[in-house]
């Protein structure tokens, strides 16, 4: 028997449902399980994703396409093929699908983690047969620490900066780790300041109705912004140009799960890192991976060969990669953060070992 | 241990110098003498007995965490770090109150090296695993890092001596120079010791002690024209050999002679003709040099000396199969005067008269070395030109190339640019292909940068050298992307490519071997660029390589 979801050109499809999801080419219906570059590219005929997520995805993917879309725990059926979506706790409006069809589910995660975010819905476990799952961080070294606690580190970073008069700058990645930090930290410390394409989502995120503190712009042709005391969040890609110039002396820092390494932090020259993640860790995926029941495991994005493995030996389980465009390893440098995708939102680079024929070498530079 | 690590891990937060010899100097006015007598031998780098193996800590690891053998593998090849990967990979140590050193049972550094690599030398596998597994439980990653480094001996804290003795020197309130000297030669070993090397004043036990060396620097722009614009006259510089030895000082003072690695390891077990002949010189004399070994009026090679370093008995088999010999370049100490501040010009006339015989007198067989210590010949040009001649010899002579020394410049500490050159000759070259990737360590953790790369041999890339990467980190990274993109097959941690890459590999030299499967050994290769205008089919092959031999190389 022929499963419900096969890897095809475009991406992963359900014949039956005549569907994709998160596909990396136009299709005729896209259900996206969140709004990261790597997972919704514009220019299909018709999109799916959860409410909360539709103002955030139309900031992404631009006008035109009509955006359906489906409260968590509501269901469509698509050629008879029942279709949910269930909280993935990625970032807002991030969701699990949940794809039924003859007495078998499956659920495909996009990306996930179980620890608390206050900006989107929390994770929720779905029973299934067969749970296609992410492995950004499928590796044991990668254990998260509680949010408060980084949140606590994070805050004590800031208050010795602005007491020594030197702004803070936070790099995140624009969407969701911005406005994630952004509600963790403690803002009575001093302002908060936001680059352009962090307040773009941070506006989407406020029309869907998340609270974050007052966070402020950039004005146009400031000359000293922050007098030394403020926390400004930007994304990776500012580093190396003179934005950050307005800021006067600064103390930089990356948020990123992959600041979990030293010699990550070491190579990228951060003077601080904050290990604070939007993926599972490992621990994570194995709650996950557990809780959803499902015999059979698909890993993908990440550590998918060891992950794999691990399940195969430790629980039985019949888990095998799932050797999507995205196959291969993450490996830490080849993105601005954790998530996996180039810092800006528009370019629709796919990610990291993309490459079944590999580019030739001279290909291969950017 | 929590001083001492939080100093490892303000070290690793910065890069900046000034940063680094502040939080040296912090420690080190604030721990008690024993922990910082302890903590300056790991940061000079001694070298500390391995008292529980790597694969003891990774098995005891796996079986703490709960995890199988293979993962851990996995991580490590990730990480790149031992030390952290099992640090990352234990489970949360049991929560202990904050205390500093000393209060609440929270022992020193000092303490520590005694009761885990002092008291487990000798002890049993089980006594060990108990120790560490009991370490793990109360130790934070951070700290846990740290002691795991300790532990298997290979704690590198990026901070160079120079550094260390320039914190120091603030501490004691003497000049860098006086304290880099008292640094030199025999351990800090305890608490007592090291209140001595804070003294303001000078004492007794700095008889023995060698001169820190003077390091020279590599001319940036090698080209005879460039070398002339850059250096000026070619009158004011003095020209000799870049010997292919062991730098070493020969201190004769005292009683008898020591010999000095650059490495600031007494070396006189591994060398006892020259510390013989030293005790030959005049009482209160220093010389700086080389060792070298020299046989039937034929230099050895790096190879062959490098069977005598490192020993503490030398047989007498191996004293006529390798002989050494000193070869002196230039005086540091004369009748117990310190000369490093008069001139070269000074110093070589006067060095002249105490080692009058030449090098160049044995080389050729014409002189059997009866004495083992030489005069470097000043190697003769009257312009750049006929210099750059002189170098183009180099190969022939088995050197690497001339040393350019300002006449007029002292004798200086460390690696002061501008007065002492390398003018090294021009390395081989051989475009190859990237065959295998592994992963790099420290700075490189996670990153393919470690490559094994071939050339072509009957239709086939046949691999004839390991490299570590020459590349600019983004080139690193971009390459680490083709590798996993590319990778054909993984055994452990490296991976077999599919050839795409093709890199241009610089190497000192080539000769015969049967050690290796090629029948070829580079010597010292490097990687100079990515040829990105290059297909594998574009690369050398290795005959090309082996005519590299018969021309010299």
């Amino acid at each position: 028997m022929r499963d419900l979801l096969e890897v095809t050109e475009s991406g992963l499809y359900c014949e039956r449902g005549d569907f994709h999801v998160d596909p990396w080419r136009r299709v005729p219906r896209a259900i996206i399980t969140h709004a990261h570059a790597d997972h919704a590219r514009p220019g299909s005929d018709r999109y799916l994703c959860a409410a909360s997520g539709k103002t955030v995805l139309r900031t992404r993917i631009g006008g035109g396409s009509p955006i359906d879309t489906l409260r968590h725990g509501e269901s469509l059926s698509l050629n008879g093929v029942r279709v949910s979506l269930h909280p993935a706790g990625h970032l807002l409006g991030s969701a699990q699908v949940r794809i039924e069809h003859g007495g078998e589910t499956w659920v495909v995660t996009g990306d996930y983690k179980l620890h608390d975010d206050p900006t989107c819905e929390p994770f929720e476990p779905v029973r299934c047969d067969v749970f296609v799952t992410e492995s950004t961080f499928g590796l044991p070294v990668y254990r998260w620490r509680e949010p408060a606690a980084i949140a606590a580190d994070i805050n004590a970073w800031w208050r010795a900066n602005r007491d020594a008069g030197r702004t803070s700058v936070i790099l995140a990645y624009a969407l969701g780790k911005a406005q994630r930090i952004a509600a963790m930290v403690d803002p009575s410390i001093g302002p908060l300041v936001g680059h352009g394409a962090v307040m773009k989502i941070v506006e989407a995120y406020r029309a869907s109705g998340v609270r974050l503190p007052p966070i402020d712009r950039v004005p146009p042709r400031a000359r000293r912004v922050g007098d030394g005391r403020a926390l400004v969040i930007a994304p990776p890609s500012v580093l190396g140009g003179s934005w950050l110039n307005v800021f006067g002396e600064s103390s930089v820092a990356m948020a990123s799960g992959w600041m979990t390494l030293r010699g990550v932090r070491r190579r990228r020259g951060f003077e601080r890192g904050f290990a604070v993640s939007d993926h599972a860790d490992f621990p994570g995926l194995l709650h996950a991976i557990d809780a959803s029941g499902a015999r059979r495991v698909l890993v993908t994005h990440g550590f998918s060969d060891s992950l794999a493995r691990y399940l195969r030996e430790t629980r039985g389980l019949d888990a095998s990669v799932l050797p999507t465009h995205f196959t291969g390893e993450t490996p830490p440098d080849a993105m601005g953060s954790d998530d996996d995708v180039p810092d800006d939102a528009d370019t629709l680079e796919p990610r990291v070992a993309d490459a079944a024929p590999a580019p030739p070498p001279d290909a291969a530079s950017p | 241990m929590k001083r001492f690590t939080d100093l490892y891990w303000r070290l690793d937060a910065t890069s900046s110098t000034t940063e680094k010899v502040a939080s040296l100097r912090d420690y080190f006015a604030a721990a008690p003498p024993g922990d910082a007598a302890c903590a300056l031998a790991v940061l000079s780098g001694a070298r500390q007995l391995r008292i529980v193996s790597t694969g003891q800590l990774r098995a005891w690891a796996a079986e703490v965490a709960g995890l199988p053998d293979w993962m851990v593998e996995e991580c490590y090849a990730h990480v790149g770090d031992l030390a952290e990967t099992l640090a990352l990979l234990l489970p949360e140590p049991e929560p202990r109150p904050d205390a500093a050193d000393g209060a609440d049972g929270e022992p020193g550094l000092a303490e520590v090296v005694r009761r885990t690599i002092h008291e487990l030398r000798g002890a049993d596998e089980a006594r060990k695993r108990e120790v560490v597994t009991d370490a793990w439980r109360r130790l934070a990653p951070r700290e846990r890092i740290v002691w795991h480094k300790l532990l298997t001996g290979g704690l590198r804290v990026g901070v160079s001596r120079t550094l260390v003795a320039r914190a120091l020197a603030e501490v004691a309130g003497v000049e860098p120079a006086a304290m880099a000297h008292r640094l030199m030669g025999d351990a800090v070993a305890d608490g007592a010791a090291f209140t001595r090397l804070l003294a303001p004043e000078p004492t007794a036990a700095d008889s023995r002690r060698p001169y820190p060396f003077f390091l020279a620097s590599g001319l940036e722009r090698s080209a005879v024209d460039h070398v002339a614009e850059d250096l000026g006259a070619v009158d004011a510089w003095q020209a000799e050999w870049k010997w292919d030895g062991m730098r070493a000082q020969l201190v004769r003072r005292g009683a008898d002679a020591t010999v000095w690695s650059r490495g600031e390891e007494l070396v006189n077990d591994a060398f006892p003709e020259i510390a013989a002949a030293g005790a030959a010189l005049p009482p209160g004399t220093v010389l700086d040099g080389e060792l070298l070994a020299v046989r039937d009026g034929r230099l050895l090679g790096f190879a062959a000396l490098s069977k005598r370093a490192g020993r503490t008995r030398i047989t007498r088999k191996l004293l006529e199969e390798i002989p050494c010999v000193f070869v002196a370049y230039d005086l540091l100490e004369l009748a117990g005067d310190d000369l490093r501040g008069r001139p070269l010009a000074d110093r070589r006339r006067l060095l002249e008269d105490l080692v009058p015989t030449p090098f160049d007198a044995v080389l050729g067989g014409g002189v059997a070395p009866a004495a083992a210590i030489f005069l470097s010949p000043v190697v003769a040009g009257g312009s750049w030109d006929e210099l750059a001649a002189r170098r183009g010899e180099s190969r022939g002579r088995g050197v690497e190339g001339l040393m350019l020394k300002r006449r007029s410049s002292p004798y200086g500490v460390g690696r002061t640019r501008g007065d002492w050159w390398k003018w090294k000759i021009e390395p081989l070259e051989i475009d190859a292909v990237l065959l295998y990737a592994q992963a790099g360590h420290g700075r490189r953790a996670g990153l393919h940068s470690d490559y094994t790369l071939g050339l072509w041999h009957d239709g086939r890339l046949v691999t004839i050298a390991k490299a570590y990467s020459g590349l600019a980190d983004a080139e690193i990274v971009e390459i680490d992307r083709i590798v996993r993109a590319t990778t054909l097959e993984k055994h452990g941690p490296v991976r077999i490519c599919r050839p795409s890459v093709v890199l241009q590999l610089a190497f000192e030299g080539v000769a015969a071997s049967t050690r290796h499967k090629c029948g070829v050994a580079v010597r010292f290769p490097r990687i100079v660029r990515w040829r990105r205008d290059k297909e594998p089919a574009d690369a050398g092959t290795l005959a090309e390589l082996k005519a590299m031999i018969d021309a010299g190389g």
